[in-house]
C-alpha cells in the first residue's frame, strides 16, 4: 500500500486529522483448522520449556488479581523464577476482589443445554461482534477448567444441600452457567489465586514486591527485559529484569474519575508499555453500568455498583414535570410519573440491556426531570450549572404484591447497603440509581498467545483487549481473568521462553534501562518542582467530566472534537500549574497519584480520537450520527468489523491506526434487537 | 457540617508521632469518613502543607486496605450502626460539631509506615505458612468429585468472607491475630479439599502467628465486635479445637 492511499484511505475514516492510517495488524498466532481444535492444536505446536531450564529464566508479572496472581502461581508451580509486583499493601488486595455476582462457566450441570459452543456464542453476540472469535472460543473451553481448580483450591461456591454446585442466570443468557460465592464471588476467586500465589511465596519460586509501582518498561534489543519500579515506601527508583513481562493490571476506567473501580485503579503500566510501542486497542470501549447509587456531591471519591437483579422487579421512573424533582416521591400521584423505560420499550420494560437503560438515564436527566441532590456540573462554555443525576428505581409495587418480607428475601442485602450509604430506607422510598462507568473492553492489542507487538511482553485480564468485544456479559470478566492466568499465559509464554536462554543478558547498565530509569526521575523531578496552585484530583475531576461528558454513554463528533480540545488545554495546565507536595524520598501519596493522572490525560485523548474515528453505534459505545429511525443503536460491519489498534508515535504526535479485520468463521453476524 | 479532627501524624516508623488538631469545614453526612478526609487533605495540600497519609483502594468495604482507629474503635464501629469498613462508615454516624480522634491501628506486629498506614504484610506470612490447598494448576478433579454439604459450606463461607484488614489485630488488648488466622483454619477445616493439611496448616500457621509477634487469645471477644465482616468468634474455638486434635497426630512432628 502506498502512502498516498493511506493519506487517502484515512481521509474517509471521521476524525481523520487526529490520526494517520498504518499498516494492518494481525494475530498471526491462532493456528489454522475447525475452532474446536484450534486451542489442542497450539499447545501442541508450542515449544515447551524443560524443567532444569525453568529455574533459569525469570519472568516478570505485574499486577495479582485474577489474571496476574493466578499466572504468578501458576509459571511459580512451573519452575520460573517469577517477581510479582502490586501496588498495594498485599496481592490480596487487587481489585477483582470486588467483583461480585459470578463466574460463567460451560459446564452444563443443569442439563439444559449448554455447551463450550454456547457460552462461545452468548459472549461473541453480547460483546456486539467486535470480540476476536478463536480468543472468545478458547475461554469458553477452558470456562470448565476454572471451577474444577477453584473448587480444588477451597473456593466455597454456593452449594445445594445434596453437595453439588449451585448454578443461577445472568444477564442475556438462557442457560444456568453462573457459579456464585453470594455476593463476593469476585472476593472468593481472588484469595484461592492469592492462597496459591503465597504457596509459592514460601516455596521460594515467587518473589513478591508490594507497594511497588510500575513506571516504565524496559525494551532492550527490541525485547520487553525488565521494568522501572518505584518503592511506594521509600521512594526508591529500581530496576528490575527478567526474560519476559507479563502486564496484568485491570483496566483503566478511573480516567472517568468517579467509575466502580478501586481508587488506586490506573493506566500508567499499559500506558508507559504503549509508549515503547505496544498497541493499544479499542480504548474507547467503556461499559456503563446502569444501576449504581448516585453521586451525591462534588466531593464524592466513588461510585458502588448494586446488582442489576434489581431491575427484575424494581420500576424505574422520573417526574413528568420537572417541577416535582424536589418533591418526595411518594407525594408524586401516579399519573404525573414518567416510566420512561416502559414507555419507551414496551416489551422489554426495566429489563433493556445496561447500555439502553444507562443513555435513556441520562437523557432524563439532561432534559432536566433528574431527581435526588442537584452536582455542580459545568456547560460547554465553561458556566457553572446545577443538574440532579439520578432516577427513581421504585419497589412499591414489589412490596404490595410481595410482601416487605418477600423483597427482603430477594434483595435484603442490597437494600442494607443502600440504606448504609445513602441513609434513606429503600422500603419506604424510591431508591436513586444512576449510571456508572464499570469495566473497559479495550486494552492492550495482544495475539492469540496474548503477546503484545513488543516481542517478551504479555497482557492477560482487564489489561488486554480480546475477549469482550464492545461490551461485556456479566459473570464473564472473572472468567477471563482467571482463564488467562490458569490456563492460557502458561501454555503460550513457554513457546516465547524456549528461546530465552540464547537472549543476551541485559542489566541495569545497558542503554535502554538506563533510558528508562532517568525517565522516570526526569518525570518524578519534574511533577515535584512545578508547585502550582491546584490539586492533583482537581485536574483528575475536570478530566472525569470532560470524559464523562463527551466519550461517556453517548459521543457525537462535535463533542470529541470538543473533547480533545479541552483535554489540551487542562493537560497543559496541569504540567504548569499541579501542586504536588512532599518528596520523593517518602512515603507520597500525591506523588502516586499525580503521575497516574498525568498518563490518564493522554489515554482519555486517545479514548477520544479512537471513538471519532469509529462512526458507529456498538455496545457501550453509542455514536448519536449511528441510530436506526427509533433511536436503537445502529452498527456498521461494512466499515468496522475491525479492531482498533494505536500506535503511539511521540509526544504530540498523530497516533497510527492499525487495523486487525475480525473473522468469524463459525458464528453470523447478526444485529442486536431489543424491541 | 463542621468537624474537629485529632489525627496521628508520624513521618516514617522510626520516628516518633502526635496529634495533631485540624479543623474541617463543609463536611456532607453523605460523605464516607475517606471522602471527609479526602476534604481535609485537599484543604491542606492548597495550603502547601502534606496531606494525611492512609490507606484506601477499593471503597466498597471489601478490599480489606482501609482502616483506622476512630475514637478508640477499630473502623469506627462505636460510631457506626451496622459492622462496617471505614471507607462505608458515613459522616452522618457524627453529630456536626463532633471532635473525632483518629490513629492508626496499633500494634507491634502493624508497624506504622506513615501517618495512619501500617505494615500488615504479617498477615500475609500467616498464610504463607500454610493457609492454602497444595494444588497445582490444571490437575484438578471434576468440581462435582466431591459433594460438600450446604451446611458445611455455608460455614466455610462465612470464615472465607475475612478480607484481612487487621481490625481484630487493633482492638485486641493482646494485639492477637487469632481471629484473622482461625477464620481461614475454618473456612479450610470445613471442605474435603482442607483435610490433608489439617493439622500441619493448624501448627504452622500458629507458629508464624506466634513468630510475628501477635499476641495469644484470651477470648475476650472485641476482635469479633469490630469485625467489619462479622466473622464468628466461635472460628476460635474451631481454631482451639483443631490445635487439640493436632497435638495427637504425628503431622509436622
Amino acid at each position: 500500500m502506498t502512502t498516498t492511499t493511506k493519506a487517502a484511505d484515512a481521509k474517509k475514516l471521521p476524525g481523520a486529522d487526529y490520526f494517520t492510517l498504518g499498516e494492518p495488524v494481525a494475530d498471526t498466532k491462532a493456528p489454522g483448522g475447525p475452532i474446536e481444535q484450534k486451542w489442542a492444536k497450539r499447545k501442541f505446536e508450542a515449544k515447551l520449556v524443560n524443567p532444569a531450564n525453568r529455574r533459569k529464566l525469570t519472568v516478570i508479572i505485574v499486577g495479582t488479581g485474577l489474571a496476574g496472581g493466578a499466572a504468578a502461581a501458576s509459571l511459580g508451580e512451573a519452575g520460573y523464577n517469577v517477581l510479582n509486583f502490586c501496588y498495594q499493601d498485599s496481592p490480596r488486595r487487587a481489585h477483582s476482589i470486588a467483583a461480585q455476582g459470578g463466574i460463567n462457566a460451560a459446564k452444563n450441570y443443569r442439563n439444559d443445554n449448554d455447551s463450550t459452543f454456547r457460552l462461545f456464542y452468548d459472549t461473541v453476540k453480547g460483546g456486539d461482534y467486535r470480540a476476536r472469535e478463536t480468543n472468545v472460543y478458547r475461554l469458553a473451553e477452558v470456562s470448565a477448567n476454572i471451577i474444577d481448580q477453584c473448587v480444588a483450591q477451597g473456593v466455597p461456591f454456593a452449594r445445594e444441600y445434596g453437595g453439588l454446585l449451585d448454578n443461577r442466570s445472568f444477564g442475556g443468557v438462557q442457560v444456568q452457567r453462573t457459579f456464585y460465592a453470594r455476593g463476593q464471588t469476585g472476593q472468593q476467586l481472588l484469595i484461592g489465586a492469592y492462597q496459591a500465589l503465597e504457596r509459592q511465596v514460601a516455596a521460594g519460586t515467587v518473589k513478591m514486591y508490594a507497594r511497588h509501582e510500575m513506571l516504565e518498561l524496559i525494551v532492550a534489543d527490541g525485547k520487553a527485559r525488565g521494568i522501572v519500579t518505584r518503592d511506594m515506601v521509600t521512594g526508591e527508583i529500581e530496576t528490575y529484569f527478567a526474560d519476559a513481562v507479563v502486564l496484568a493490571t485491570g483496566g483503566y476506567g478511573n480516567v472517568f474519575f468517579l467509575s466502580t473501580n478501586a481508587m488506586g485503579c490506573n493506566v500508567t503500566a499499559n500506558w508507559r508499555a504503549h509508549r515503547k510501542g505496544a498497541y493499544f486497542a479499542n480504548p474507547c470501549y467503556t461499559q456503563i453500568h446502569p444501576t449504581c447509587i448516585p453521586v451525591h456531591g462534588e466531593t464524592q471519591s466513588k461510585l458502588t455498583l448494586m446488582s442489576e437483579s434489581l431491575r427484575n422487579d424494581g420500576r424505574i421512573w422520573v417526574p413528568k414535570k420537572a417541577e416535582d424533582c424536589g418533591k418526595d416521591p411518594r407525594e408524586i400521584a401516579e399519573e404525573d410519573r414518567d416510566y420512561y423505560l416502559e414507555r419507551i420499550y414496551p416489551s422489554f420494560g426495566n429489563l433493556v440491556p445496561r447500555d439502553i437503560a444507562s443513555r435513556q438515564a441520562k437523557n432524563r436527566c439532561d432534559e432536566g426531570r433528574g431527581v435526588g441532590p442537584a452536582v455542580k456540573e459545568y456547560d460547554d462554555n465553561g458556566n457553572e450549572k446545577m443538574v440532579r443525576r439520578g432516577v427513581y428505581l421504585d419497589f412499591s409495587d414489589a412490596i404490595s404484591r410481595l410482601g416487605k418480607d418477600g423483597v427482603a428475601a430477594r434483595y435484603g442485602n442490597l437494600f442494607d447497603m443502600y440504606a448504609q450509604i445513602t441513609g434513606e430506607n429503600p422500603y419506604e422510598t424510591p431508591m436513586r440509581i444512576y449510571p456508572a462507568v464499570h469495566y473497559t473492553m479495550g486494552g492492550l492489542w495482544v495475539d492469540y498467545d496474548l503477546s503484545s507487538n513488543i516481542p517478551g511482553l504479555y497482557v492477560t485480564g482487564e489489561a488486554n483487549f480480546s475477549d469482550h468485544g464492545a461490551n461485556r456479559l456479566g459473570a464473564s470478566a472473572l472468567m477471563q481473568g482467571l482463564a488467562d492466568g490458569y490456563f492460557v499465559l502458561p501454555n503460550t509464554i513457554n513457546d516465547y521462553l524456549a528461546d530465552a536462554l540464547k537472549f543476551p543478558a541485559v542489566d541495569a547498565s545497558h542503554p535502554a534501562a538506563v533510558e528508562a530509569l532517568e525517565s522516570v526521575k526526569g518525570r518524578i523531578d519534574k511533577l515535584l518542582s512545578i508547585n502550582g496552585s491546584r490539586t492533583v484530583d482537581s485536574f483528575h475531576k475536570e478530566l472525569g467530566h470532560i470524559m464523562w461528558e463527551y466519550c461517556g454513554m453517548e459521543r457525537t463528533e462535535e463533542g470529541l472534537k470538543l473533547a480533545i480540545a479541552k483535554i489540551d488545554e487542562l493537560q497543559a495546565e496541569f504540567w504548569k500549574d499541579v501542586k504536588v507536595t512532599g518528596v520523593n524520598e517518602d512515603f507520597n501519596q500525591t506523588l502516586e497519584r499525580a503521575g497516574r493522572v498525568a498518563d490518564f490525560f493522554e489515554l482519555g485523548r486517545l479514548m477520544c480520537v479512537d471513538a471519532l474515528h469509529r462512526r458507529e453505534s456498538c455496545g457501550g459505545h453509542f455514536r448519536a450520527e449511528s441510530q436506526t429511525e427509533d433511536g436503537e443503536a445502529l452498527r456498521h460491519d461494512d466499515e468496522f468489523l475491525y479492531a482498533a489498534a494505536w500506535e503511539f508515535t511521540g509526544t504530540g504526535e498523530k497516533p497510527v491506526l492499525h487495523k486487525e479485520d475480525l473473522v468469524y468463521e463459525a458464528i453470523e453476524l447478526k444485529q442486536r434487537s431489543y424491541k | 457540617m463542621n468537624i474537629t479532627l485529632r489525627v496521628w501524624r508520624q513521618a516514617n516508623a522510626a520516628s516518633e508521632g502526635r496529634m495533631v488538631t485540624y479543623q474541617v469545614q463543609d463536611v456532607s453526612e453523605d460523605m464516607s469518613f475517606l471522602e471527609m478526609l479526602d476534604l481535609l487533605n485537599e484543604d491542606l495540600t492548597v495550603k502547601g502543607e502534606e496531606p494525611i497519609a492512609f490507606d484506601h483502594d477499593c471503597r466498597e468495604g471489601i478490599c480489606g486496605m482501609c482502616g483506622v482507629v476512630i475514637n478508640g474503635t477499630a473502623h469506627g464501629r462505636g460510631n457506626s450502626p451496622v459492622a462496617t469498613t471505614t471507607c462505608q462508615l458515613h459522616m452522618r454516624s457524627f453529630s456536626d460539631g463532633a471532635t473525632i480522634d483518629v490513629e492508626p491501628w496499633r500494634a507491634g506486629s502493624f508497624p506504622v509506615i506513615k501517618d495512619l498506614v501500617v505494615d500488615r504484610t504479617a498477615f500475609d506470612r500467616i498464610i504463607q505458612a500454610g493457609g492454602y490447598v497444595s494444588v497445582n494448576t490444571g490437575s484438578a478433579p471434576d468440581a462435582h468429585a466431591n459433594a460438600v454439604g450446604k451446611l458445611k459450606a455455608d460455614r466455610a463461607f462465612d470464615a472465607a468472607t475475612c478480607i484481612g484488614c487487621g481490625a481484630c489485630v487493633a482492638a485486641c488488648p493482646n494485639h492477637s491475630g487469632m481471629l484473622f488466622t482461625a477464620a481461614k483454619i475454618t473456612h479450610l477445616a470445613m471442605l474435603p479439599q482442607g483435610q490433608p493439611e489439617r493439622h500441619l496448616r493448624i501448627k504452622k500457621m500458629l507458629a508464624t502467628h506466634d513468630a510475628e509477634g501477635f499476641g495469644g487469645c484470651t477470648n475476650i471477644g472485641e476482635c469479633a465486635a469490630v469485625c467489619p465482616k462479622e466473622i464468628p468468634f466461635d472460628t476460635i474455638s474451631q481454631l482451639n479445637r483443631d490445635l487439640i486434635a493436632s497435638l495427637f497426630k504425628r503431622d509436622g512432628k
